[in-house]
């Protein structure tokens, strides 16, 4: 090892190269370094059971975030429920079913590129406009006689604008996984007499499930750490109650942190509960990417 | 051997990738039971050839056939698709098996079918592993990935897995040239038991190998038909002097 490391030194170009990679690294360690550690000091302490399982007290200077946890997770459990069918759909058209040429195939790979770069705030705009504006109003008009059910913000309305933001993630993660089946597994099972459909469900698929699962925990995690989307399509400040229905509003971890540091009353007084929810919110999302790992992992080792 | 009876008839069958004709106005025959190997330089369309006649080439836009290929004198290429890769089953150059455990890799075909029950499937599954000679090997592990296993056995899995759905002919292309010799030599053995029950055509730059295992030898260069006959006339006395060079090792 030290050997490597004084190999690498050996020329005068290359110690250069070697000590500007060598800071960079240790920078981009630095900086995630005292975010994490600044987080984990003052929030860990205010972690408790309480913390996690009570309502916000006192002007939210007081008391727990669960209504943030319990809106996050059905905010990611319905996005998923709505997103990720449509984009296993989407992949699975592109990448097994739409040939090389397909001028189709390009249009909806040029359009989901497209949308992965659009910013998050411009989905929320999208998802009031269309999803409640729109969609919602002419519900509320055919069914419910013009009084306002569905067309105002809502768990479904922020979860359907959620689904749309994590599209791209999915279809791309998919098409990633499917690539992995080799051309040769596809022939074998053609070999045998199968169609092209059941090449699809029974071969390619299955091999390609794990990375289809890690697509879609990305997807959720990317989603449970977005605020912008749902600022205007379903998060509430502060609600007394738990969401009932799709069409009550909810409180969302991220929306919380915003809320408590911007416009409480005592933003000072909030400081720790802040520190603690960013956590709670940071060790989720890692959790979802960790997992998302392992199973990368695991089908890397399945694989020949 | 048995009565020789006509198995597969080409009759002049042209071969295109793209605008390039790949195979020249190509007439052969089959024997049924026969181990027939078709040899050649790389890129003479051996391979290409023994792709059409279970029609994979379809499942590539750019490549088209043209002309006859007649199995039991019916035509190849007005039959159902599934229902011929059914009867011509393929054994490929790399051992390509399902990620799936050793057993679902031999029931896969027949569950395609429709076939539900598992004694069913144990049966055949058993019967097709004990015919490509593996069942003393991993009748203990059936359940296990098939990845688990050698390259040889791998291949040897494959075969299983086209025996599975009783074919008629079974093709082979290159088969162990991704093998080491000891596995070469347990699925030449095979392929020689093999032929009691199925019709063989298997392509092979390895001429010693289609000296050892075929009855009849097809000699194919630039896409053309040069010689056929009996393996030991190909090899003894061939009658072209393109056969003759490529046989001794004058070019390849």
């Amino acid at each position: 090892m030290t050997n490597m490391i004084r190999s690498l030194f050996k020329r005068p170009g290359d110690s250069i190269m070697v000590s500007l990679t060598f800071i960079a690294t240790l920078i981009i360690l630095a900086i995630l370094g005292v975010i994490l550690g600044t987080i984990t000091i003052i929030g860990a302490p205010n972690v408790t059971i309480d913390f996690l399982i009570k309502s916000p007290e006192a002007g939210m200077t007081e008391g727990g975030i669960f209504p943030a946890i319990l809106g996050t997770t059905l905010l990611v459990i319905i996005m998923s429920i709505m997103g990720l069918p449509i984009g296993l759909i989407t992949a699975v058209f592109l990448h097994e079913y739409a040939g090389e040429k397909s001028r189709l195939a390009n249009i909806v790979r040029f359009a989901v590129n497209n949308l992965a770069g659009v910013p998050a705030i411009v989905y929320g705009i999208f998802g009031l406009s269309f999803f409640i504006f729109f969609v919602g109003a002419q519900i509320d008009n055919i069914f419910y006689g013009g009084s306002l059910k569905w067309g105002k913000p809502a768990l479904i309305w922020a979860s359907a604008t959620m689904a749309l933001l994590t599209l791209p993630v999915v279809i791309v993660s998919v098409e990633e996984a499917l690539r992995t089946v080799t051309q040769d597994e596809r022939e074998a099972a053609y070999a045998l007499g199968a169609t092209h459909w059941e090449v699809v469900y029974r071969v390619v698929i299955p091999k390609a499930l794990g990375g289809i699962l890690t697509g879609g925990i990305l997807a959720v995690s990317r989603g449970a750490g977005e605020v912008a989307p749902v600022l205007f399509t379903g998060a509430a400040y502060f609600l007394p109650e738990l969401p009932k229905s799709l069409s009550d509003q909810f409180m969302e971890m991220g929306y919380h942190i915003f809320v408590m540091s911007t416009q409480s009353h005592d933003v000072d007084a909030t400081k720790p509960i802040q520190f603690a929810t960013t956590l709670v919110l940071l060790l989720l999302t890692f959790s979802l990417n960790f997992v998302a790992v392992l199973l990368r992992r695991r089908i890397r080792i399945t694989r020949r | 051997m048995a009565e020789e009876r006509l198995k597969i008839e080409v009759k002049n069958l042209n071969f295109y990738y793209g605008n390039v004709l790949a195979l020249k106005n190509i007439n052969l025959t089959f024997m049924d039971k026969f181990v027939t190997a078709i040899i050649g330089p790389s890129g003479c369309g051996k391979s290409t050839f023994l792709r059409t006649l279970n029609r994979m080439h379809e499942l590539y836009p750019d490549q088209r056939v043209e002309g006859e290929a007649l199995l039991e004198g019916q035509n190849i290429f007005l039959l159902d698709a599934m229902e011929l890769r059914s009867r011509i089953g393929m054994v490929f150059q790399r051992p390509n098996p399902f990620s799936k455990s050793i057993f679902e890799n031999v029931a896969f075909g027949p569950r395609i079918r429709g076939e539900k029950s598992m004694s069913v499937l144990s049966g055949i599954v058993e019967d097709s592993l004990k015919k490509a000679g593996l069942w003393d090997e991993v009748k203990d592990k059936l359940k296990e990935s098939a990845y688990a296993l050698s390259g040889g056995q791998q291949q040897r899995l494959c075969i299983a897995r086209a025996l599975a759905v009783n074919p008629e002919v079974l093709l082979f292309d290159e088969p162990t040239s991704a093998l080491d010799p000891i596995a070469t030599a347990k699925i030449e053995e095979l392929i020689v038991q093999l032929k009691k029950i199925v019709t063989i055509i298997i392509v092979t730059h390895n001429m010693q190998q289609a000296a050892r295992i075929s009855d009849n030898t097809i000699f194919m260069m630039l896409g053309e038909i040069i010689e056929t006959g009996p393996t030991d006339k190909i090899f003894t006395t061939p009658k072209e002097k393109l056969t003759e060079d490529y046989i001794t090792g004058r070019f390849g």
